[in-house]
């Protein structure tokens, strides 16, 4: 075995994670996308986007996780989503009012419908799925700082 | 043409755009979250006072998010005790952006500063303007999750103590605010506050009620640190660095906890004689227990943190006499007691930015050597204690005043007898510090930076012409407008459906 | 009936726990089922007997829909708990860095 395939846990899990993480990844996107016309939305797909990364650093470790997606992508992926909900907002604002509803709402259980709610959706799970992923990686790092110290 | 009403979402809006943009662009470049961190607030500063001027000329503006009509939308209130609010807030915030300019030159990663500060200033203000009272726990929340980040920013290991435990007891104080919202909305059906007014009033009186009284009163007493609930503030608010101190202190415990109680429990509940008389009673204990504590402090910063929770009684005390003077009272005490104790702090601030130290017994004769940080303590401790011409005098003198006429001569007494032991404890405070043999080891000592001592200028000069703001014309503008929003009670209601879309 | 003082139970467990434990991590749990009885007992203040999931469909019309606000809102208040919940943990394991131990009788340096 190649040295890189040390970190992480064992093969059995390393292939079903190969698997299932762009599995995941997909599940996640179709949630956000479909969120306006099912249960589920931003918040929901983003956990699942995040989860899917999570699963990746698990099973592979840190080093892989974090070259498929470095630090300084999410915290600007974390901040573009919550500016992109804000502009979603201002630009109603500047149509009428705070958080208009300026696209048409076409026709109910659509896929393309509902105005403004799926680019809504799209910028939620940016920002949670950054997010979550940023939360899990500060709060494990922390860790391997401290180990270092002793 | 554009409505005037517009402007009630740019209070939010704004803060949360220039946090964001700080968080993007400002780890690059080092002096972008300092312009637009200022920028920021002295914009929200101009927003407020045109606010002010609307609710003169205007009148109560409502504003419904989404052109949703009330009350299925959220709905955004300005009316006089909004606007009020919102100046103070903003004024704090604004000087405590200049004041951080040189002080958090120490600290590193200042991006991650601002943007929890504008998040913090985003969340205090929505508090404010919302008119629907989920919408308010939300944005309490991101005031307080930005502000348990912030007493723990320099991650020592008194600051992480301090932070855990008012971080547990805070969001001890937000469930229970939040069992008290699943209550009134079982109760009424409705989250709108407005509506919620109406069908509480149309509805008897139940046993629902009360326990909704009792668990805001928990609540916003843990957010406000009344007296049985204040154990956190005095190892929360001197942990921070000195400009969130003076946030926290000045601003975020008055924005989250009495100006939320007042506007529940004046225009959503109804005051009745047994609150009014709880709240009194909650008032007087933090009150005198505050000042007692403080006297034998000698860390400067946990001095003027019991001294914020006496003075928070003062606020509590002449907003639940429920007279029209005491209301004037209470409301300008809150003002004034938000612009000394930010000074304060800044200046504890500015003590610690030159000698190292917050230990009162190690500092003496700092005034030779810090001019203007001695001065503005001076004119800052004044107010507080209560001498005359500084602007606390006038409130504390207007809240005993109301006291009297209210027949209440006891609560009187003990409003006289708090601010006797603030001004022994000040003495104590300008004697060691500022008074005094000057010492050796501080001949080297140096005044702080030109934005610091600006800061406390500003607000030093507030403190000093503070009292003009009773002159009958201004007091038209600011105080009156606020203190009828409270007495006019549960007509809120009425005043929020007409008022302007 | 019964069902509302289960969760106020519950909302007392966690009280308990934060108030009598002295671990840490223990605290945080505590306020984790406090947060999650609330939010249990707002989606059961919702609820209406035989009661459906709020989610409209385009072939069948449902009727007896339970409140669908509260679920709304419940998810707001867990990613609000998400935040604290994130905060207390990392500021717990930085406590663990600085003194090396859980429990809060002997972390104790700021009094007065």
């Amino acid at each position: 075995m190649s040295k890189e395939h040390d970190a992480g846990m064992s093969l059995i899990v390393k292939v079903i994670t190969r698997f299932t993480v762009g599995l995941i990844l997909l599940y996640g996107i179709y949630i956000v996308l479909h969120g306006h016309i099912s249960p589920g939305g931003g918040f929901a797909g983003g956990v699942i986007i995040a989860l899917s990364f999570v699963n990746l650093m698990l099973a592979y470790g840190k080093d892989v996780a974090l070259k498929k997606l470095p630090r300084k992508t999410i915290s600007f992926f974390e901040s573009t989503g919550a500016l992109l909900f804000l502009s979603i907002a201002l630009i109603g604002f500047f149509g009428g009012y705070f958080f208009l509803n300026f696209i048409s709402k076409g026709e109910p259980f659509r896929l393309f419908s509902a105005g403004i709610v799926p680019f809504c959706n799209i910028a939620i799970s940016l920002k949670v799925g950054a997010g979550l992923f940023a939360i899990f990686i500060a709060l494990v790092l922390l860790k391997f700082d401290w180990e270092k110290k002793e | 043409m554009i409505a005037i009403s517009h402007i009630i979402p740019l209070f939010v809006a704004i803060s949360l755009l220039g946090a964001f943009i700080i968080s993007i662009i400002g780890k690059r470049l080092k002096w972008i979250p300092d312009v637009i961190g200022n920028i920021t607030t002295l914009i929200l500063l101009g927003l407020s006072v045109l606010a002010m001027w609307t609710i003169v000329t205007k009148g109560t503006l409502v504003y419904s998010v989404g052109s949703w009509k009330l009350p299925i939308g959220i709905a955004l209130v300005l009316d006089g005790l909004t606007a009020f609010m919102l100046i103070t807030v903003n004024l704090i915030a604004f000087s405590v952006s200049i004041y951080s300019i040189s002080y958090m030159e120490r600290f590193t990663s200042k991006w991650k500063f601002y943007t929890l500060f504008l998040l913090m200033v985003a969340g205090m203000n929505g508090v404010v303007v919302s008119g629907d009272i989920f919408n308010l726990f939300v944005f309490l929340e991101i005031a307080s999750v930005a502000s348990y980040a912030l007493v723990a920013f320099g991650t020592e290991r008194h600051e992480l103590e301090a932070a855990f435990k008012y971080t547990v007891m805070s969001s001890v104080g937000s469930l229970f605010l939040l069992l008290g919202i699943v209550f009134l909305y079982s109760y009424t059906s409705t989250l709108n506050m407005a509506d919620m007014a109406n069908i509480l009033a149309q509805k008897s009186a139940s046993n629902i009620i009360i326990m909704v009284i009792v668990l805001f009163i928990t609540g916003f007493g843990l957010k406000a640190a009344l007296v049985p609930f204040h154990a956190w503030l005095p190892d929360a608010h001197p942990s921070a660095p000195a400009p969130i101190s003076a946030m926290l202190s000045g601003v975020l415990i008055k924005s989250l906890g009495i100006y939320t109680l007042c506007r529940i429990f004046y225009n959503v509940i109804g005051i009745n004689p047994t609150l009014s008389s709880i709240l009194m009673i909650l008032g007087t204990l933090s009150m005198v227990i505050g000042v007692f504590l403080a006297i034998g402090q000698w860390d400067f910063k946990r001095l003027l943190a019991y001294h914020s929770i006496s003075q928070i009684g003062y606020v509590i005390l002449g907003i639940g006499l429920g007279t029209p003077l005491g209301i004037i009272g209470g409301l300008f005490h809150l003002f004034n007691h938000s612009v000394f104790k930010s000074l304060l702090f800044l200046n504890s601030g500015a003590v610690e930015y030159a000698t190292g130290t917050r230990d009162l017994k190690k500092m003496g004769g700092l005034i030779a050597k810090m001019p203007v940080t001695g001065t503005t303590s001076l004119v800052a401790s004044m107010s507080i204690a209560g001498i005359p011409p500084f602007n606390g005098f006038w409130s504390k003198l207007i809240i005993i005043i109301a006291a009297v006429q209210a027949n209440r001569l006891g609560y009187a007494f003990w409003a006289v007898l708090a601010s006797i032991l603030t001004l022994a404890s000040f003495t104590k405070v300008m004697k060691y510090a500022f008074f005094g043999k000057p010492r050796k080891r501080w001949s080297e000592v140096k005044e702080v930076p030109i934005f610091m001592k600006l800061a406390m200028v500003t607000l030093a000069i507030i403190c000093v012409i503070g009292g003009v703001l009773l002159i009958s014309n201004i007091n038209q503008i600011f105080l009156k407008p606020a203190s009828d929003v409270l007495l006019e009670g549960t007509k809120y209601a009425d005043i929020v459906f007409k008022g302007i879309q | 009936m019964i069902i509302y003082l289960l969760c106020l139970m519950l909302f007392c467990c966690g009280l308990y726990c934060i108030l009598v434990k002295r671990n840490i991590i223990k605290i945080i749990l505590g306020i984790i089922i406090a947060e999650y009885a609330v939010n249990l007992f707002f989606i059961l203040v919702a609820y209406r007997m035989e009661g459906r999931a709020p989610i409209l469909s385009s072939e069948v019309e449902i009727v007896n829909m339970v409140d669908p606000l509260p679920q709304a809102l419940v998810l707001t208040s867990i990613v609000i708990g998400l935040a604290t919940t994130t905060l207390l943990v990392a500021i717990a394991m930085r406590i663990y860095e600085k003194y090396g131990t859980f429990d809060i009788t002997k972390i104790k340096e700021l009094k007065g």
